[in-house]
Parts: C-alpha cells; structure tokens; sequence
C-alpha cells in the first residue's frame, strides 16, 4: 500500500510536470484524437509534447513490458495512473487499434521477434493500424469469410474485400483474417499481417447516415503477402480473432458506459433550462440503469482482475453497455428538442447531437450484434440446450 | 474496495447459503406456515436458530453482544432469504429496528437487543402514513404529557406488527406534516394501552397491520435518540432497510431466474426443450443481464452505505428502484416461461411473484426511489 501511494504522488508529479493544460480537456472533434502513423500530424504543440513524454515514459501502453515500450507497470499502479489521468481529465496521448487489438493478440501469440518489432512500433505510434475482419457475405457470420490467400511458397497471393474497415484510409498496416485452407472452415483461416502500401491494396470510404465516413470497403487484388506475417499458427487465426473478439467487446463494454457521467439528468436540465414531466420521468428511469450499468462495470474489472469474472461475461457487458448507449442518445435526443436536429449548425458543432446519435446505432452491430451477445449468453453462461 | 465478497464474506455467504437452503426451505417455512395460517407468518423456532447462527446481532454492535458488522454482511443473509422465500423477522428487526435501536439510550439498548441478539424479540416498524411510502410527511402526533409524550395517529403496512415485542414508531413532536425537522422515534412496547392493530395477511402471506395510536402514553425514556431530531436516525434507518429489501429482491430474482432457467432445460414441447427455442433464449439472457446489473448496484450501495460515503443515499435508490425493476421482470418472466404450470399454487415460481410484489412496495418502488435519484441529482 505504502508503495501504491508513493506511486501515485510520484505520478501526479510526472503529470503536472508533463501533461499540457490544453491536454486537460475532453477532445472536441476528430483533430484532437492523435492516432500515430506514417502520415500522422499533430495539430499543435501540446499534443505532440504530451504524446512524445509519455512515449519516453512508455505510458501510450502502460501495462506492456518495458521490452516493448511499455512501462511495465502492475493492474494495480495501471488502476492508479488510470485514476490521476482522469482526475486531471487528461487525454489518451495515442488512440490506436495496434494498442487496443493487434497489441493483446501479439502479446498472448506473438513471437519473441514480433513482440519486439510490432509492439514497439505500436507503443511508439509509428504505425497506424486497421483491422481487417467483416466482409460483404460475413457480418455476425464472420467465420464463413471468403477472402483467400493463395500459397505461392515463400508468399500468399491475396485476394478478396473486407467491409466496415475502421480507418483504412488512413491506416499503413492491416491485421486481416484471410483464409487459407477452404476445406476446413473454423481451422482454415490465418491471421495475416501486411502493409496497406503493397500493391494490389485498395480503399473505398462508406458514407454512413450519420454523415461521416469512419469506415472503408477494403479491395485485394493479387496482394503479395510474405509467409512469416501471420500470428499464432497457419489455418488457426480463428483462434487469435475470438480471443480478439474478446478484447474488442471489453473495449466496447467500457465505452458504452461505467464512468461518472453515466447519468445525464442533471445535464438534461441544464441544457434544455425545463424537462417535461413524463421526459424526467424517462430520464430518472434511465439514470438509476445508467448507475446500476456503471456500479456493474467497476464490479467486472474488479472481477477480471482475479480471474473472477465468468469467461463470456464480456459479451453480457457488451449487449447491456451498447443497449444502454442507444437509449441514453434517444433520450439525449428528446431532451435538446428540434436543436438537436440541426445537421451542420455552428451552435451544434456541425450535428454533433444528430450524428452521435446515428453513430450509436451501429454500437450494437459492431463488434458482435446484440442479438450474437445474446446468443453466446445463452450457450456459454446458461448453457442453454442446442444454441 | 473491489465488488465482490472478501473471504470472510464469502465463509458467510457459504453457510447463510446452506443454512437458507436447509432450515428456510419453501416447504419447511413458507408453504408450512402459510398453509396453517399460522398468525405469525414465521416461525419463531427458526428465528431462536437465527440467533444461534449469529444473524441475528449482525448489525448490533458488539458491545451490545452483537457481531458489529456492516450491510454487506446483512445483506448477504437477505440474498439468501430471498432465494429461498425464508418467512423471518429478519428484515424488520435485525436490520431496521436494529438500526434505530443502535441510536438510542444505554438504557434502550439494554432493554431490547439483548432478546434481539438470542432470537427471542421481534420487532417491527411504523413508518408508513397511508398507502404509498411517504415518509417525508409523518402526521402522526407526539404532545408532551408529564415526564412523556401521548402518541396519536395512524400507520400502515407495518410488517410483523402483531408478532412484535416492540413497535419503532415514527412521529411528529413539532412542526408541519411536511417538515423535515420535529420528528421523534419512539420505541413502543407492545401491550402499551391505547396501541389497537388490525392485522392482514399480504399477497405473500406475510402478515402485517394497520395501527391506530389512540392516546398512547409512553414515558421519555421511550424516546430513540433526541427530541425533534427523529429524521436523522429515520433517514439512518431507511437507507439501512432499504438496501436490506434490495437484497432481499436481488435474492428473489435470482431464485426465480434459476428456476425458470432449470424449467427450460426440463421442460419439452413439439419434440424439444423449450430451452432450444430462440425466442425464450434471447428472453432469458436478457434476464440474467439485468440480474448481474442489479446484483453489482447492490453491493456497491452497501459498500459506501458500510463506509459512509456521501454518494450511498444516492446509490440506496439507485439499487432499490433497479432490483425492483429487475426481479419484477425475473418473476414476470418466470411465470410466462413456465407456462400453465407457473399459474398453480403447488408450483413454486408464483411464490416467488408475490413476495416480489411486497418487497416492491416496502420502503418506496422504483418510482418512489427513480423518483428520489432525480431529485439527489437536482433535477
């Protein structure tokens, strides 16, 4: 305990001494997310000083080994930096699916080799990474997926197309499900990795409905991809994208809601200077669900910190987290009123209101479908007969 | 403190568990008593065990030869008794009654937790004005007389009332119906003249009364805590039992959804267990969804009530409005999945629907306790 709180004042310390003041407030549109890569610019002076500091301290992945640029730190001094980051509202220094997915997967079936190299790049935000997963006939069926490598002995020839690639615009490198042996469906796919740059590479942005275009169609035409890019084994990546399923769902989990602005009442009556009664009533009604949800996410962690937590729990986090997201916008909604459906208002930060709300749609498609969570509830928590 | 039970909670939920299941069966205590018509609607002979189990004195302070626990601790036994519908005194006494009884005199506290502590007293509380719970407004009349007070009015819904050694009763020495201030808890024994109970058996064969107070004559040392300044230990006393009922419900829920799920891997119909059908799968994940979202609320508003964190009041509602919301759904949904079956008394999910429906109700729904959080959010 005595060496927790050492920590902690050394590393309120470090932050005061590091983190810009500009770096204190939530970011306000897609400029203030720093997300590294080749082509990556910082909009200003102080994000770059804070993303350079805490890569000097290996604080863009704090739980990694200090091998791999990390800093090595134990859950509970990670819980701690956690704690005073957010004490002082500071923003993540990197945001980055090489952090978030690509990272656990190397971690947990990497070679000593690809640790070092892919990690440390990753930690250093040299290369901005996307996944490649879902495909045209392949959503919540993803293992039927079609894309194929051929083998061409010291390389794959790849060829096929992936959709609702996060980011491939403006991504260097891609993991990517692709398979390889079309006689074995689960034991068929390998978890590849290659440069968006190689030949043959192409994207396309998606206009969704909420104006925006975050993700790609993602096209394969004869990509050359050199036999020692894959993670786990060949014809087992299956293995690596459900424990990276896992980890997505987690992540998602965590966004849809357990922090301290669960509730929004309060900041409904603020904005909008009156609530109608049966509105307050609504909002009350989600408020205790929002609490409850977030009391339900500070338990998980809790949990899964001691192996406590059932292996499938993420998926029950994961359907609650995103069904609550949903409602809270709806109701975030009805609260602004015909504000709220200004589409490219100065007042509205451009349909800030609108197009978040659209955006939250897709949080119980992505990353497995409420109805899959569901599914997966049923057969490996309840273990329910024939699901 | 991390959400879930340390060892030493877990050694008690472990033998809560299995004494529960055991000595407080349906069949052994609810189904036995009701079907007697028993005037209790408990056993007194299980409530001497609770004691010797030690549950009892949980929330009594060891000086007072009780365990000095916390609401964790209390509201473990209370998941247990909702599992298994185990009819007890314990709720009204162990936890309200104790709650109020830990502000009082030295004198109170030997005169009462004693016979507590070993099982022999029960005890109840009059809190409710009417049918709702509103215990902001408290119409019920304390005016001095001589060394003490003369206690008019009436009470509602009060729990064990008939079966009680002593009634905590909650009144006005000063002020307005609606003021915050000028309230006053009163012990009252239960052959104090002028005391009248009219006793009614509830939808879940709990048995509780409607009190007239008529003149009651108390002397001052009936008095719990100060004069007028009654609301602080009211307010001490609802979080206390408030907290205890979501448990309680949490437990209920928990025993219902175990049920059903048990039903749909029996139960066969157009030549499969109706557990393989989709519709009812997706239902009952649902389910356990919201029943691990209330289990964690409830443990986290015991944690801050047991550390006296400012944010409990707050979480106390938060976990009573959602249990109340969830095991609703746990029996709703129970009753629907057993089909023709969950309509018979000889089953035990319809059990489990009544009790629902009175822990609901006692100590605010989950209107009352919504209601409650937007306010404490100030909107």
């Amino acid at each position: 305990m005595a060496d927790l709180d050492t920590f902690r004042s050394e590393t309120r310390a470090w932050l005061e001494a590091n983190c810009p003041e500009e770096m204190r407030q939530p970011a306000r549109d897609e400029e203030d997310v720093y997300w590294g890569g080749r082509r990556a610019t910082f909009k200003n002076d102080a994000q770059k000083s804070w993303f350079e500091a805490c890569v000097a301290k290996g604080y863009t992945v704090p739980a990694w080994p200090k091998a791999y640029g990390g800093a090595g730190l134990d859950p509970a001094q990670a819980k701690v930096l956690r704690e005073e980051m957010s004490r002082i509202n500071a923003r993540p220094p990197l945001s980055s699916f090489g952090i978030w997915m690509l990272g656990p997967a190397l971690l947990h079936f990497g070679t000593e080799e690809q640790k070092t190299h892919y990690l440390t790049q990753i930690a250093r935000g040299e290369i901005r990474w996307c996944q490649g997963y879902s495909e045209p006939g392949s959503g919540s069926d993803l293992v039927s997926l079609q894309t194929f490598g051929e083998d061409k002995g010291d390389h794959w020839v790849v060829n096929g197309q992936k959709v609702w690639t996060s980011y491939a615009d403006h991504a260097d490198w891609i993991f990517c499900l692709v398979r390889t042996d079309k006689s074995n469906k689960y034991q068929g796919i390998t978890f590849m990795l290659f440069d968006m740059e190689s030949p043959g590479v192409s994207t396309k942005p998606i206009l969704l409905i909420s104006g925006n275009s975050p993700f790609c169609e993602t096209f394969f035409d004869d990509v050359k991809v050199p036999k020692d890019q894959f993670v786990g084994e060949v014809n087992r990546g299956w293995d690596v994208a459900k424990y990276l399923l896992g980890h997505e769902r987690e992540m998602i989990s965590g966004a849809g809601g357990g922090d301290r602005t669960a509730a929004i009442g309060a900041a409904m009556l603020r904005h909008s200077g009156e609530l109608d009664p049966m509105l307050r009533a609504e909002l009350a009604m989600f408020d205790v669900d929002a609490l409850a949800y977030s009391a339900m996410g500070e338990k998980f962690l809790d949990e899964i910190k001691v192996g406590k937590a059932h292996p499938a729990q993420p998926n029950m986090m994961k359907y609650a987290g995103t069904e609550l997201n949903k409602r809270r916008h709806e109701l975030m909604m009805s609260a602004g009123g015909s504000r709220s459906l200004e589409w490219d208002s100065e007042e509205t930060g451009g349909g800030k209101p609108s197009r978040g709300w659209l955006r939250t749609k897709a949080n119980s498609i992505e990353g497995g479908t409420s109805e899959v969570m569901l599914n997966v509830i049923s057969k490996r928590i309840l273990d329910l007969p024939g699901s | 403190m991390p959400l879930y039970h340390n060892e030493d909670q877990a050694m008690l939920a472990d033998s809560a568990s299995q004494f529960m299941a055991e000595e407080g069966a349906i069949n052994k205590q609810l189904r036995h008593w009701r079907d007697r018509d028993c005037k209790d609607g408990f056993g007194h002979e299980l409530w001497k065990q609770f004691g010797e189990m030690g549950f009892t004195g949980i929330l009594v302070p060891e000086e007072d030869g009780g365990l000095g626990m916390g609401h964790v601790e209390a509201g473990i036994v209370l998941e247990e008794i909702g599992r298994n519908l185990t009819p007890s005194p314990f709720l009204t006494s162990s936890v309200l009654a104790a709650t109020a009884l830990g502000q009082g005199s030295n004198d109170l506290r030997a005169r009462y937790l004693p016979g507590l502590v070993a099982g022999e007293s029960v005890f109840a509380v009059a809190i409710d004005e009417g049918a709702k719970h509103r215990p902001e407004r408290i119409k019920t009349r304390a005016e001095k007389s001589g060394n003490g007070f003369r206690l008019s009015g009436k009470k509602d819904f009060v729990i064990h009332g008939a079966s009680a050694d002593m009634i905590v009763v909650a009144a006005r020495t000063s002020g307005a119906d609606d003021d915050a201030e000028g309230v006053t808890l009163f012990a009252v024994p239960k052959d104090a003249a002028g005391l009248n109970q009219d006793a009614v058996r509830l939808v879940d064969s709990s048995m509780a009364t409607h009190i007239v107070l008529d003149n009651v004559e108390l002397d001052g040392d009936a008095v719990i805590g100060e004069v007028d300044g009654g609301r602080e230990i009211l307010n001490r006393m609802l979080n206390a039992g408030r907290i205890g009922a979501a448990a309680e419900g949490a437990g209920v829920a928990r025993g219902a959804m175990d049920m059903t799920i048990d039903y749909l891997k029996q139960r066969k119909q157009f030549g499969k267990l109706i557990g393989e059908f989709q519709a009812l799968q997706h239902r009952a994940s649902h389910l356990y969804s919201e029943v691990e979202i209330a289990r964690a609320v409830v443990i986290k508003a015991q944690q801050l009530l047991d550390a006296d964190a400012p944010s409990a009041e707050l979480m106390v509602s938060v976990a009573k409005a959602k249990v109340s919301k969830v095991a609703g759904l746990a029996v709703r949904e129970g009753v629907q999945m057993h089909g023709g079956i969950g309509m018979t008394d000889e089953y035990d999910i319809g059990l489990y629907m009544k009790r629902d429906r009175a822990l609901q109700e006692f100590l605010g729904d989950a209107y009352y306790h919504a209601e409650r959080v937007a306010q404490i959010s100030g909107y």
